[in-house]
Order: C-alpha cells, then structure tokens, then sequence
C-alpha cells in the first residue's frame, strides 16, 4: 500500500531524512517512533504532500508523492501534530466545509457528518462552536475531518500528544475501530507503551535513520533475547523449581513459596518457549499459569537509542 | 465534475468573515469617515451660499472629489485586508490542512481573493447613497460613474492579488502586510517624486519633451488614473504625450499585474518541485 523508497530531505546542510526505506501492506497499523527532531514529521509532511522530498519517492497505493499529488491527497487522511481550527465554524460547518474542499455534494455530506461524529463520538457536539470543544474533542474533531473522504490511508502526527489518559483511551479506541474498518495508519509518536498496543509494525528512527522495522514483537525479541517468564503451581514446589533450573535455557531463578510463583529469565525464541511449556506439561507439573513478564517498550527504546550513540561516538 | 463557480474556500470566506464584529465595525468606520468627508465638502462648498444648490461644475468637483476620496480609502484598506488570508491560516496552523485537501492552489487563491474583493465591492455599494448626493444636482453622466466604478474595481482586485501575492510569498503576516502598504506608498506616492524627477531631468536635456518613462509612471499610479478617467486634464502642460489616455494604459498594467500575482500566488501556495 505504501512505498518509501530512499526518501530524503535536507534543509541546507542539515539531513532531517536520510534514504529512509519501508514498505508498509494495506490495513497494517504501523508506528513510527523516535525522539524530537527524529524524522517523524517530516516523513509525514512529506507523505501528505505538504514538502517534497530533496531526493527519493514514496508511492501510495502505486501514487508518487512527488508526481501525483491530486491522486494521493484523494487516498490520504491527514492529521498534523499541531493544528489549528476555524473558530467562527459550528461542528457541523467545519466537518462541511472540508468535505465540499473534497468534492463531495452537499446531499452525501449531510448524511456524512452524523455518521463520522458519532465514530469519534462527538455527536452532541454537532451545533457546537469548534472554539469550545475541549483539546481531545478537538483532536477527534480533527479526525473526523481526515476521514471525510474516506480515504485508504490515515497518517497521524502524534494524534494522542497533550491530551490527558482519558481522552488518550479514546482515542485508542476510535483508532481500533478505524483498524477493524480496513484502513492503513500511520501513526507516530514518543510515548511507547501506547504505539506498542495500538501498532502492528514498528520501526525506530533517530536522526533521519531507519534504526529497525519489523512486527512489535519481533522487536521486543530481537532486542531482549532473554525474556523473563513467571510460573505459577498449584503444588510440588521443590520438585518445578528442579524441573525448571535444569532446563538449558533459563537462567536466574527466583523463588516465590508464599504463592508457589517463581520467575527466571528464558533465553531462546518463540519456538523453545514452546518447547519448554509443552515438556513441563508432560511431566505432569501442576501449573497454574505461564506466562511472559512483559519486557517495557522505554526499556528496549532506550536501549536502540543507546546503541546509536554508541556506534556514533566509535565513529568520531 | 465539481461545479467552477461552488468555491468552498470562498463560502467558507464568506460565512467566517461576517460572523465577525470585526467586519461591520469596519463597514461602520468606513461610511463614518466617508460621510463625514463627504458631507463636510458640501458644507465648504454651500458656506457662501443663501440656498442649497450646485452648479453643474460643482457637483462635477464633488463627483471627483468623492471618486477620489473613495480611492484614496480603498488603498488604505485593501492591502490590510488581503495581506494576511494565506499567511494568517498558516499562523493559525489551517493552512496545511487545507493543502491536503484536493482543492487546487488556483481555487484557494481565488476563493481567497473573491472573498476579500467582495468585502470591498460591499464597501462601495454601501457608500453609493453618498454619491447620490451628485446624482442631485446632475452633472455627471451615467457612463462616468460606470468607468469610475469599473477603476475601482480594477485597482482592488490588483491590490487584493498583491496582497495575497505577499501573504503567499512571506510567512508572516506582519511582514506580508508591510510590503504591500510599501508597494502601495510606491505606486501611488512614488511613482509622483519619480514623475517629477524624470520631468526635470528630461526637461534639461530636451526642453518641451517628456520621456516614455515619465508617461509610463503616471500609468501605474491609481490617483493619476482615475484623474484622467475623470477627464480632469493633468497632462495639458506637455505637448508630446502619448494618445493613448493614462486610465487605458493603466487598466492594461493593472490587468497584467493581476494576473502575474495571482498566478504567482498559486504556484507558490504549495511547496512543490
């Protein structure tokens, strides 16, 4: 659905984009995620038609960005990181107004605008001066307003960015329904926790450098080969903590008798993990649960961040 | 096929720009300022007179000095009104929204322009009952106040495109607004001293003469033109002028300078390669 290929964009001597390349399938739910001043918005302006790129193309649904921008503004939802609105205009009015800049007849619309607030539930809203509306609702009206066109393709800058946990969960929700509806997002953003339950695909970038891209969970392994596995019994204690130790595999122990529970670090992939639980199951271990201890995104951010700066500081 | 004359920009202009105070105070001071200049002329005019009435060549003067005054307010206000439409929505981050859309920069620009030039054909509309005071006394034929009326709009809409020429060209507004009220300064008090100084070089180097160059100033001046269309003869002291009359001259000027700001507007509202 999207290409980027080689995408570049230089302001002078300064390189906000450096040959970035990705191919992202249709209905994917894809972040980008980076530090300020990554890339993000540039790759996302670049994509709405709103810069060209210094060098390099991405093609939307086989529409380049650089030659067919009509064609591609048709099939692209926009959302900026930080916009603006019309404050004189009522819900109703704004929500007009960019479906006529669509070409969409005044009939379509009016049956249009019910349907779209009530997606970002907004409905009460609809008489509402924009001026009022809260900065969530704001977001979500400005959402609304990427979807007017119903458009193949949904590229958000930070959409979750100032708003408090509430209006976050909405908006994580309405992204969730707009995934069911088959759309293809973009989204970027910096709080991670949130990409990773939203996204399907992740890639990192920093400095106008793809650092990785591949499926949120690969990521996570391909980062963190040991991953910390917690087990729970019903009873025979000793006799699973033997079992478990003695496994090739899992490393650092620790033992939790007040609740049967214990925790080691496994270090192996998706496959030995299986491996491990199908072999503790026949030799009848009473287990209770099994279960992996989620590895934090920051944590395994941070680490990438920190491998570039350290390749960067050998380079000088 | 979308309809050419349903431009969303320039209903979306229309229904924000009159929800605002802002509009009829403008309108308001306008009349205030017009009116009182107006009628203050029929006051100096009447002041020796026992009865209220004009001769034919009086309510000519107040014709011209109304036409004038109207021009004169018109320059004042169309560079501050069309200066900041493209710089203003990007100051107030709509702008690349609005660029996402399929809207083609041509109807932004236009949408934009129609707006604002509409706002000001409502200023001269609301200010005809003033001139009806000459429509009185007679003296001006009706095809007169036509080319007046047709001056004027020649001079708002070129001055609308300047204006949003540089609304387009600078990002902020404040900047933009500057280097249209300098233009304009320029085009109308400029191109005077620049008048009289090639009178006075030519006049040295080849006495009873005037260069083009001169003749080519007063084309681009809106005061001169609109002197000329008045038939108010500012050029009998020189011999060698050229036969065609300033104000056609001007139109062709102001025509072209329309057209290469609007065109230059629209190339440059996107950022493209």
């Amino acid at each position: 659905m999207i290409e980027i290929k080689n995408l570049t964009k230089r302001y002078g001597t300064f390189t906000a984009l450096d040959a970035l390349t990705l191919t992202i399938e249709r209905g994917t739910v894809f972040g980008f995620v980076g530090p300020n001043g990554a890339g993000k918005t540039t790759t996302f302006s670049i994509l709405a038609t709103l810069i060209p790129p210094t060098a390099g193309d991405a093609l939307i649904d086989g529409f380049s960005v650089v030659r067919d921008a009509k064609q591609v503004r048709q099939r692209i939802g926009y959302m900026p990181d930080f916009f603006g609105v019309y404050d004189q205009f009522k819900t109703k009015e704004y929500l007009d107004f960019y479906g006529a800049s669509y070409g969409i007849p005044a009939r379509e619309r009016e049956r249009l605008i019910p349907q779209l607030l009530e997606l970002v539930r907004l409905s009460d809203k609809i008489d509402t001066y924009v001026d009022l509306l809260s900065r969530g609702m704001k977001q979500r009206l400005c959402l609304a307003r990427s979807l007017i066109h119903d458009p193949e393709v949904l590229i958000l800058d930070e959409p979750a960015s100032g708003l408090d946990p509430r209006a976050r969960i909405e908006m994580r929700e309405i992204i969730k329904e707009l995934k069911n509806m088959g759309k293809t997002i973009l989204i970027s953003s910096h709080i991670l926790p949130e990409l990773s339950v939203m996204c399907d695909e992740l890639c990192i970038i920093d400095r106008g450098k793809l650092i990785t891209h591949d499926s949120v969970q690969a990521i996570l392994n391909q980062l963190k080969p040991e991953r910390v596995l917690a087990v729970r019994v019903k009873d025979r204690f000793a006799e699973t903590i033997r079992f478990f130790e003695d496994d090739p595999h899992v490393s650092l122990v620790a033992r939790n008798p007040e609740n049967n529970s214990l925790t080691f670090q496994f270090r192996g992939d998706v496959d030995a993990q299986v491996a491990l639980l199908k072999k503790a199951i026949l030799a009848d271990l009473p287990i209770i649960s099994f279960q992996e201890e989620k590895t934090k995104m920051e944590d395994v951010f941070m680490e990438l961040l920190q491998e570039v700066d350290d390749g960067a500081e050998s380079l000088q | 096929m979308r309809n050419r004359f349903n431009n969303p920009v320039l209903q979306k202009e229309f229904k924000l720009r009159f929800r605002t105070v802002k509009s009829f105070v403008g309108l308001f001071m306008y009349l205030l300022i017009f009116g009182i200049l107006a009628l203050g002329f029929i006051y100096v005019l009447t002041l020796n007179q026992t009865y209220l009435f004009f001769q034919p060549e009086e309510s000519r003067a107040l014709f011209s000095y109304l036409a004038i005054i109207q021009l004169v307010m018109l320059l004042f206000i169309t560079p501050g009104l069309t200066a900041g439409v493209v710089s203003g929505e990007r100051e107030r981050q709509t702008l690349n929204i609005l660029l996402t859309t399929t809207l083609s920069s041509f109807q932004i620009i236009v949408g934009k322009l129609l707006s604002s030039v509409a706002y000001l054909l409502l200023l001269l509309l609301a200010s005809l009952p003033l001139f009806s005071f000459v429509f009185l006394f007679g003296g001006v034929a009706p095809e007169e106040i036509l080319l007046v009326f047709f001056m004027n709009l020649i001079t708002v809409l070129t001055f609308g495109a300047i204006g949003i020429f540089f609304s387009t060209l600078l990002k902020r507004t404040i900047a933009a607004v500057i280097s249209s009220y300098v233009l304009t300064l320029f085009l109308t008090i400029g191109t005077v001293i620049l008048f009289f100084i090639s009178i006075g070089i030519s006049r040295g180097l080849n006495p009873g003469g005037i260069p083009l160059i001169s003749y080519f100033l007063t084309t681009l001046n809106p005061v001169f033109a609109l002197l000329t269309a008045l038939n108010i003869d500012v050029t009998g002291a020189f011999d060698n002028w050229p036969s065609l009359p300033v104000w056609m001259m001007y139109v062709i000027v102001y025509t072209l300078v329309f057209i290469f700001c609007t065109w230059m507007s629209t190339l440059k509202l996107r950022k493209e390669k």
